[in-house]
């Protein structure tokens, strides 16, 4: 097995400074990397978001032009989705899958240094073309064309940058199966592994089929504007809402490549906390299956406006209702894992808890978006963009924050500060409704989505919004500081860190050695 | 940033107008409109969201219970159970047959929905960036066809002046149909897709360049319905509005054989010859409408995404480069061929303006005749 290949001589010779993080090859530095790089990218995506809401606070044009805000929109989301959401998973996956499935590194060390330090530069990339001129991309993330083609000079550094996060992701994928599949320890069975294994499996094979499709995509962009294709030229018989069809197909598995780790996480940590095993392994395991799946064959719910045939707007309506399916199981497989616990509420459950309940308000929204006559109303209005946010801030970035809080300790060998911890959710909690509950009322009265200004009507309840979003951004600070000072020390942590929490984790010492199992752990 | 003086104007007469729009009405729900089919939806809408209220507080009641009774510090003694094969099939087969509940009246309402068989009436609305353009194809106002602009002035938007009724929801050529007919619109697009959606009508259906969509409604009550462009469009999608405007037949009739009067006029007007102050004044009014939007009205443009009119090489070089470039658009940019949204007078006014306004001053004056020459 290639967990014995490990070479002993090199333990504790790593380099110091800089060439530490340029070179390295072990999977906590990259793990630590990709979640310092998610974070910084969090910020600079929220000082976007603030920019909107601040645009939004009142009608009329005060803040920004609206070409400018148009910018916005579309670099808050590719920020926010490419560099932090998915660097923040990728991050937590280098951090703990081999110490979850007794290896001591990722099986390919070197292609995960290139995966990650291929990202600030696609980012850089990415921010640089607000200078450009033109401006930066402003077809929103999604980039339909013909509108996207109106790009001024940004439009092929946007593409590369594309090109470059979608390398980064598969290399990443590639190594994390690679890892699962061959440096499990003995007895560690497929269906031994923890949950959050389970689901970046799963995550992993989804980003390998969809992120070439997405590369495919944006390339005709590219050769439309450059070349003289006419793919979705519709005056060179091309077709403007194939674009459409290939992004989402690519667009839908990437929803779920933001959330099915975050599913992972939330199922280890309720169990730790309710101090009982996880209702249900072998049937949530199925349910993530199941959800991959579909993922492929609902693409088309978000184009019931394009003018489908009847027939294809009934297919996509049934296959989107049945994804609420397996995530219903999900959702009371973590009830039932809480019922008859004996639960405390430390800062990850906390998180974990606000998870379940915020995500399943998004599941809602999310059948009802599926409902094809009902879609015709909520299609891009306030209340897609109130359903979204409910599944990716208080769903994936809440999920985020729970694990931080509940390894942190395990990484650091530190213990965080509880009580800010609790200020810290209570706090984003509050100001992450404040944002977007008022967003579904906007979407129902009729506000379209991506406008910098609006009719008078919708004036109450986007200051609301934009109240929420300062309040949120702001309280994120604390989160940082919260990071920094249980980093640079705190109270000692255990090896078990939480009374309740398996695993093979938490057999290793906090912090862990540099190399997690040198020598392949017993699983019973 | 805009500059710091307006900003400072901009709060000033913020604080000046907060009670406005402090009253804004805080609607929390969907509309249920003014047609057989948005009442339908309207009604889906409610049942779904009842039966996701009604699962809410069963999971969430059963998972606070478990929170507030099931703790440690209350020294409840955890459970080992893990696994029942039979709860786990009874929460997947009845969730399954709540959604096959759902699917039943959704389907039926969709089938509704897409049945634009045995309309009385066709318009062809085509998006523009960014205004809609309304064509009757049949009844008693065909060959009616007009563009529809955004009717608020830039100062409301500018935050110069105070906002009005319909800030943003109003337009100076409104869509005019008759109630209790079937009405089927044509969607395209010339440049790029945007989405046309009335809420009260229920309809939201994208313009897309190039392809056909087709969409209807009956609306039973005149009035006017006010909506919006959808469907992201570039600078000024937000700024796009949609206002449809239902008449009693008789008052529909009054107004169709109006609209026939004054294209007749306007083809007349094409053929006389025009002072200069006539087409400067024409040109203004025509370029606020239609080219100031990115060319700006100062017309100095935006630096690095569209060119300024004042002191280019175009505006003030070879006349017949400067038509041909209104006229027939630029490839490939923002800059559209405007040969078919204006007539033979509104692009020799506005060709005349570019030339003579912001100090451009050629002398040049361009009259429809040579236009409509050149078509």
């Amino acid at each position: 097995m290639s967990t014995v290949m490990v070479d002993d001589h090199h333990h504790e010779e790593h380099p110091r400074g800089i060439t530490r993080w340029l070179f390295t090859t072990n999977h906590k530095d990259i793990g630590t990397l990709y979640l310092w790089f998610a974070l910084l990218m969090f910020f600079i995506g929220g000082l976007m978001a603030l920019v909107i809401r601040s645009e939004l606070f009142q009608p009329g044009l005060q803040v920004v032009e609206p070409q400018f805000f148009n910018s916005m929109t579309t670099m808050h989301a590719l920020i926010m989705i490419f560099g932090g959401v998915m660097p923040a998973f990728t991050g937590l996956a280098n951090w703990l899958v081999p110490m979850m499935i007794g290896a001591p590194d990722m099986a390919l060390p070197r292609m995960n240094n290139w995966s990650f330090w291929i990202l600030p530069f696609a980012f850089a990339m990415l921010l640089a073309t607000l200078f450009m001129p033109g401006g930066g991309p402003a077809s929103g993330w999604t980039m339909y064309p013909p509108l996207m083609l109106q790009t001024g000079d940004a439009l092929p550094f946007v593409i590369f940058s594309i090109h470059l996060m979608g390398i980064s992701s598969i290399m990443g994928s590639i190594n994390i199966i690679a890892t699962i599949l061959n440096m499990r320890a003995p007895g560690m069975t497929l269906m031994k592994m923890p949950l959050f294994v389970w689901t970046w499996l799963i995550t992993a094979y989804l980003l390998i089929a969809t992120m070439p499709v997405l590369a495919g995509a944006v390339t005709m962009l590219l050769t439309d504007k450059y070349f003289g294709t006419s793919f979705f030229n519709a005056a060179g018989g091309g077709d403007p809402v194939m674009f459409q069809h290939i992004f989402w197909f690519f667009g839908h598995p990437e929803v779920y490549i933001l959330i099915l780790p975050a599913f992972g996480i939330i199922s280890q940590i309720i169990p730790t906390f309710a101090r009982k095993p996880l209702f249900g392994y072998s049937s949530m395991v199925y349910a993530t299956a199941s959800i991959a799946f579909l993922s492929f064959i609902v693409w088309a719910h978000h184009m019931f406006t394009v003018g489908m045939p009847l027939a294809g707007e009934l297919f996509f309506m049934f296959s989107t209702m049945l994804i609420a399916v397996p995530t219903g199981v999900k959702v009371f497989n973590w009830v039932a894992t809480m019922w008859k616990g004996a639960m405390t509420f430390e800062t990850p459950m906390l998180f974990a808890i606000g998870f379940v309940v915020m995500f399943t308000i998004g599941g809602f929204s999310g059948l009802m978006l599926a409902i094809a006559p009902a879609d015709f109303q909520y299609h891009d209005s306030y209340f897609v963009v109130a359903h979204f946010h409910y599944v990716l801030v208080p769903g994936a970035v809440f999920a985020i924050m729970a694990a931080v809080y509940y390894w942190l300790p395990k990484w650091t060998g530190h213990m965080y500060n509880e009580k800010l911890g609790k200020w810290h959710f209570w706090l984003s909690t509050i100001f992450v409704n404040l944002t977007f509950f008022p967003m579904h009322f906007l979407g129902l009265a009729g506000m379209p989505r991506r406008i910098p200004d609006y009719a008078t009507q919708f004036a109450g309840f986007n200051e609301i919004a934009s109240i929420g979003a300062f309040g949120f951004g702001l309280s994120q600070l604390l989160f940082l500081y919260l990071v920094v000072q249980c980093v640079r020390g705190g109270a000692k942590a255990s090896a078990q860190v939480w009374e309740g929490a398996r695993g093979l984790e938490w057999t290793l010492p906090s912090p862990p050695p540099y190399h997690s199992f040198t020598t392949p752990p017993v699983v019973r | 940033m805009r500059n710091p003086a307006g900003a400072v104007r901009a709060a000033l007469l913020a604080a000046v107008t907060l009670p406005q729009w402090a009253m804004a009405d805080y609607a929390l729900n969907m509309t249920p409109g003014v047609t057989d089919i948005s009442r339908k939806v309207y009604d889906l809408h409610m049942l779904i969201f009842y039966i996701c209220c009604a699962i809410a507080v069963v999971v969430f009641g059963a998972m606070f219970y478990s929170i507030l009774r099931h703790r440690k510090s209350q020294g409840h003694q955890p459970a080992t159970f893990h696994e029942s094969t039979a709860v786990e099939v009874v929460w997947t087969i009845v969730p399954f047959l709540i959604l096959v509940g759902m699917a039943v009246p959704a389907a039926k309402t969709l089938i509704a929905m897409e049945n634009t068989a045995d309309a009385d009436l066709t318009v062809k609305i085509t998006g523009y960036q960014w205004k809609w353009r309304y064509d009757y194809l049949d009844g008693d106002a065909a060959g009616v066809g007009f563009f529809s602009n955004l009717a608020t002035p830039r100062a409301q938007i500018e935050n110069r002046d105070a906002k009005g009724e319909h800030y943003l929801l109003e337009v100076d050529n409104p869509l005019v149909l008759p109630v209790g007919k079937k009405v089927r619109f044509l969607l395209t697009a010339n440049d790029v897709i945007h989405a046309w959606w009335v809420p009260d009508l229920a309809i939201k259906k994208d313009a897309i360049p190039g392809f056909i969509n087709e969409v209807w409604t009956e609306i039973k009550e005149p009035g006017v319905y006010r909506g919006q462009c959808a469907e992201l469009c570039g600078k000024d999608h937000g700024f796009m509005p949609v206002v449809v405007v239902a008449m009693n037949e008789k008052d529909y009739l009054a107004w169709a054989a109006e609209q026939k009067a004054a294209s007749g006029a306007a083809a007349a007007a094409a053929d006389r010859q025009w002072g200069k102050q006539d087409l400067m004044a024409k040109g203004k009014q025509v370029y606020d409408t239609n080219c100031a939007a990115c060319h700006q009205a100062n017309g100095q443009g935006i630096p690095g995404t569209f060119p300024p009119i004042r002191g280019s090489k175009v505006a003030t070089g070879p006349l017949d480069e400067h038509i041909a470039v209104v006229m027939n658009g630029r490839p490939g940019t923002a800059m559209q061929a405007f040969a078919g949204q204006l007539d033979d007078v509104s692009l020799a006014a506005v060709i005349t303006y570019q030339r003579n306004a912001f100090g451009n001053d050629t002398g040049d004056v361009v009259q429809p005749k040579q236009i409509k020459a050149l078509r």
